[in-house]
C-alpha cells in the first residue's frame, strides 16, 4: 500500500489563536477553524513526513486511540482538507516552495 | 480654415472619506452636483493629491447586463472592478483610473467602497458591518448583519454622541491602536455620519435580548465574528491574506465584546 504525504497549501492565510487553528483559504475568502486533531495534522503536514508517521508520532501520542483507525480518520480529514485546497496530499513527498502561509507572524 | 475643435470642460471633485482622498473626473455638470450633494461634507480641498484619480464615463440605462455580483481582479498591476451597472478599472501605480456608469449614486457608492476596501487592506485597515459613534473622544463599533441593531442603537444614540455612520465603519490603523472614521455610507438611518475620527476603544458585536449587558467574547470568536463582518470583494490571494492577518491584529489590540441590549435609550448607559 503506497503512503500517502501532506503539506500545507502556502497560498492559504493560517494563525493560531488560543490553541485554535483558523485557516482562510485565498481562493474563495472561506473561513476554515481546526479542532484539535485537526490542528496537530495541520502542522506536521510539511510534505516530507508520511501521513502514517504523523499519525503515530504525533496523533496517537496525544490521544489515545487505536493507529488503523486514527490512520483512516486523519486520510479522510486530509481529503477533504484538500478539497477545500488547503492542503495538498500526494503518494509522493511534496517540495515546499515558499514559506508555510501564517507562519512567519 | 481653422481646424474644428471641441472644448470639453472637465469638472474635477474630490472625496475624501477616512483621510483617503479620490478624485472624480466628470464632463457632466449634472452628475457633479449630484456629487456635491451625496458626499456633503466629505469634499476634500479641490487642489489636494488623491490616491487615486478617476475619469467618469457615463453611459445610458439598459446598456450594461443586469448581474447583481461584483467581482474585484486584479490583472497585470491593475484592479477591474465588475457589476451589472458598472465598470471601474484602475492602476495604482499610476493612480488613475476609469468609471463607466449610468448616472447615479449607487454605482459610484459602491466603486468608492470597494476602492477604499482595497487602499485599507494594503495598509492593515478595513470596512466592516457596523454602526460607529464617538463618545468622550473614544469611539465605539457596533458590528452585526442585517436586523443586528446597528440603526436601531444608532438612533438610541443621545445627544452628546456623535455618529460615524449606522452601516459601515471605516477602521484605519493609528500608532499602537486602531481609529474610526465618518463615512457617508448610511443604512436605514439614512443620515450621513459626521466626518470625524477618534481611537477605537471597543468593537462590540450587537445582539438583541431581554437585557443591556456587557459580556467579553474570547479572540478566537471574536476573530471569526470581525471576519465575517469585513467588506472585502476582491479575488485576490495576497490581499485576502491580509485582510485575514488584519483581524488577528485588530483583536490582539481592541477589546471585543458582546452587547446585548433591550431597543431602548438605556443601553447607552452602559457605553462610554
Amino acid at each position: 500500500m503506497s503512503r500517502l504525504y501532506v503539506a500545507r497549501n502556502p497560498r492559504v492565510a493560517a494563525r493560531s489563536l488560543d490553541g485554535e487553528m483558523m485557516i482562510m483559504s485565498g481562493r474563495d475568502s472561506t473561513l476554515f477553524t481546526l479542532n484539535k486533531t485537526a490542528t496537530i495534522l495541520w502542522q506536521a503536514a510539511d510534505g516530507a513526513t508520511p501521513l502514517d508517521e504523523i499519525v503515530s508520532d504525533k496523533i496517537c501520542v496525544e490521544f489515545e486511540v487505536e493507529p488503523a483507525e486514527a490512520l483512516q480518520d486523519a486520510e479522510t480529514l486530509a481529503r477533504e482538507l484538500a478539497d477545500h485546497g488547503i492542503l495538498q496530499i500526494s503518494e509522493q513527498p511534496i517540495p515546499l516552495t515558499v514559506p508555510i502561509a501564517g507562519e512567519a507572524r | 480654415m481653422p481646424q474644428p475643435t471641441i472644448d470639453v470642460e472637465r469638472l474635477s471633485l474630490v472625496i475624501e472619506i477616512g483621510g483617503v482622498p479620490v478624485r472624480l473626473n466628470t464632463t457632466d455638470a449634472a452628475f457633479l452636483k449630484m456629487l456635491q450633494e451625496r458626499y456633503s461634507g466629505y469634499v476634500g480641498p479641490p487642489s489636494g493629491n488623491s490616491v487615486v484619480e478617476f475619469d467618469v464615463e457615463l453611459i445610458a440605462p439598459g446598456t450594461r447586463s443586469s448581474d447583481a455580483d461584483v467581482h474585484v481582479t486584479t490583472q497585470q498591476g491593475r484592479w477591474m472592478i465588475e457589476r451589472g451597472d458598472f465598470h471601474a478599472e484602475w492602476k495604482p501605480a499610476t493612480r488613475q483610473g476609469l468609471i463607466r456608469q449610468v448616472a447615479n449614486r449607487y454605482s459610484i457608492d459602491a466603486v468608492l467602497r470597494i476602492v477604499h476596501t482595497i487602499v485599507l487592506a494594503k495598509e492593515g485597515g478595513f470596512l466592516l458591518h457596523s454602526a460607529s459613534a464617538i463618545r468622550n473622544g473614544k469611539a465605539f463599533l457596533f458590528a452585526g448583519v442585517s436586523e443586528a441593531g446597528k440603526t436601531t442603537i444608532s438612533r438610541l444614540a443621545p445627544p452628546d454622541v456623535t455618529l460615524l455612520t449606522d452601516e459601515i465603519s471605516y477602521v484605519r490603523k493609528r500608532g499602537e491602536g486602531y481609529a474610526a472614521f465618518g463615512t457617508p455610507f448610511t443604512g436605514e438611518l439614512a443620515k450621513l455620519g459626521e466626518n470625524v475620527s477618534a481611537p477605537v476603544e471597543t468593537l462590540y458585536l450587537l445582539a438583541k435580548g431581554p437585557e443591556n449587558r456587557i459580556e467579553p467574547v474570547p479572540p478566537g470568536e471574536a476573530t471569526r465574528s470581525l471576519l465575517a463582518n469585513l467588506l472585502f470583494f476582491a479575488e485576490d490571494e495576497e490581499l485576502v491574506q491580509e485582510i485575514f492577518h488584519s483581524a488577528f491584529e485588530f483583536v490582539s489590540r481592541v477589546p471585543v465584546a458582546r452587547l446585548t441590549f433591550v431597543p431602548d435609550a438605556r443601553v447607552w448607559e452602559l457605553i462610554g
